[in-house]
């Protein structure tokens, strides 16, 4: 148990401590199931986005459409490949991440996304389409029990339903702050999740993870041909194509908080709570 | 309580480093090794055994409106087959082209082009989704796939229909670079699976796949085989190329282009 000591030092002496039992096993197993399953998704999803790196809105889309978003590479006179990011009117230039880096040789190729963050990193559609499903499966398995366990325990309504009075603007906007100041609770307040952390968890697991397998499902010409309303609610195959992209970035988004977070509020200890379930209190240093 | 902790945690870190180290460029080598890849390979009979179950044979393509059409269909794969044979073919207007219909059947067919026209047309608006991701909206006009079986009539023991091309699409070492495509009987009795011979009310142009090519509408591009010149009715996928019943899947891509 000594980690509880590295993790709050100052205030272990007060042994006013405890540990309490957090987050339920169902919770743990299915929050790093699904870690390895979006990390696999983002990245043979990006491999399958390279094959045809851009992105349009409605039914149809392709190279004689106008696209929302592209990603490409133009050679200059002297044979140089520059990358480029173009959305609407605006184009960026990317060279070295976006539109044209270096392939494994270090010769600079045209390719959407860099190697490093595709999967497989060698361009190969076939292959990231085979580890993009594969891991699609798992991860609405995974999604599934995760909501059936949630929803059996209570864990969903009583652990990430934010109350009606977390909801109200003057608590909404005390948490705001607490956040913009990097004031995390302490005492028994860390054991319940605050609202701005409730709309973010239920903002993924209620609305962005489902969008993600609904989009997906819409790019399926099989899919389509069984359940024609996913059409229909996404405006067209090209739109759900680009927004399974833009929740994609949302997640990456969630991710880089989420884990901010984690770093902020004392990392041993949260990592542990959700490796262990088990999650130290220390108590407040004073009232407010 | 101390005791049971210390292996866990090396068991969690070993775990988390050797994720980290199959993230970090362990995953090419496992992307290459044949036995992950059939590993990998194993959601997509769960993909096609669900969707057959969810859709079956009645679940049919979305058609659209003249309104919807893409103002340009995009030419993809071969946009001219190889060879002096496909050539004289394009010369005459295809007055000599036959499709064969053979293989597992009572009565083997020779059609022309004309027999095919005589035969009754469906004509469907679709969208078809390639592979890469983008999509196109086309015009359709054909003979329905089930119409040419049931005059051959199938022989009991067929599953596959096997649709044979006209071009070369690698020159493979084994000689196997020949496009060809296969669908299960459920997708070849479908009513929107046609054999087209116009494309937005203009026969087939040549980068289209002139004078005949496959619709199978609830599949992906690479499944509607250009330039068929031949329809094989078999039992077994496995002796024909490199046996995985289609020009890309022998490649690595799913058999069941169904997603």
């Amino acid at each position: 148990m000594t980690e509880i000591q590295e993790a709050a030092p100052a205030l272990a002496s007060n042994s006013q401590r405890r540990v309490v039992y957090r987050h339920a096993l169902l919770t743990r197993v299915t929050h790093w199931i699904n870690l390895l399953c979006v990390i696999v998704l983002l990245m043979s999803g990006l491999q399958i986005f390279n094959a045809h790196p851009a992105l349009y809105w409605g039914q149809y889309g392709a190279d004689a459409d106008r696209p929302l978003l592209e990603i490409g590479a133009n050679e200059t006179s002297s044979g140089q490949l520059t990358g480029f990011l173009k959305i609407g009117a605006a184009t960026l230039p990317t060279t070295g991440v976006l539109g044209a880096s270096d392939n494994a040789d270090g010769d600079v190729v045209e390719r959407g996304f860099p190697r490093w963050i595709t999967l497989p990193g060698f361009r190969d559609l076939s292959l990231g389409r085979r580890w993009h499903f594969f891991f699609a499966w798992l991860f609405v398995a995974n999604l599934l029990v995760y909501y059936v366990g949630g929803l059996a325990s209570g864990h969903l309504r009583r652990d990430l339903l934010p109350s009606r009075e977390q909801l109200r603007p003057k608590p909404l906007l005390h948490d705001i702050a607490d956040h913009l100041r990097l004031r995390f609770p302490r005492g028994d307040a860390a054991l319940r999740y605050n609202p701005l952390q409730k709309l973010a968890y239920l903002g993924v697991i209620g609305v962005l993870l489902p969008v993600m397998i609904l989009t997906g499902l819409t790019m399926s010409p099989g899919m389509d041909a069984i359940l024609p309303w996913l059409v229909d609610l996404f405006a067209g195959r090209q739109s759900a194509r680009t927004i399974h992209f833009i929740a994609a970035n949302l997640i990456v988004l969630f991710i880089f908080i989420h884990v901010a977070m984690v770093l902020l509020a004392g990392p041993i200890n949260e990592i542990r709570s959700m490796i262990t379930g088990k999650f130290a209190i220390v108590p407040e240093a004073k009232h407010e | 309580m101390s005791s049971f902790q210390i292996p866990r945690r090396r068991l969690l870190a070993l775990g988390a480093a050797s994720l980290g180290s199959a993230l970090l460029g362990g995953c090419d080598r496992l992307s290459e090794a044949p036995d992950f890849q059939a590993f990998l390979a194993s959601a997509e009979s769960l993909t096609y055994r669900s969707q057959r179950l969810l859709g079956g044979g009645h679940s049919m393509a979305r058609e659209f409106t003249a309104a919807d059409l893409s103002p340009v269909f995009k030419v993809n794969g071969t946009r001219v087959p190889e060879g002096e044979d496909y050539a004289a073919l394009v010369e005459s207007n295809f007055a000599d082209w036959r499709l064969r219909v053979d293989g597992l059947v009572v009565k083997p067919l020779e059609l022309s082009l004309a027999d095919l026209h005589a035969l009754p047309q469906r004509t469907q608006i679709t969208r078809h989704d390639c592979v890469e991701g983008w999509s196109a909206i086309g015009k359709w006009t054909g003979v329905p796939l089930a119409a040419v079986l049931e005059r051959a009539a199938l022989l009991p023991a067929a599953r596959f229909v096997v649709f044979h091309c006209a071009d070369m699409y690698e020159h493979a070492l084994d000689g196997n670079g020949q496009y060809y495509e296969s669908i299960d009987l459920i997708d070849a009795f479908h009513p929107q699976s046609i054999l087209a011979l116009s494309l937005n009310d203009a026969p087939l142009t040549v980068g289209h796949g002139a004078p005949l090519r496959l619709r199978v509408e609830r599949q992906l591009g690479y499944k509607q085989a250009k330039y068929v010149m031949r329809i094989q009715l078999t039992d077994r996928l496995g002796d024909i190329g490199r046996g995985k019943g289609g020009f890309w899947p022998d490649r690595g891509y799913e058999w069941y282009a169904g997603i």
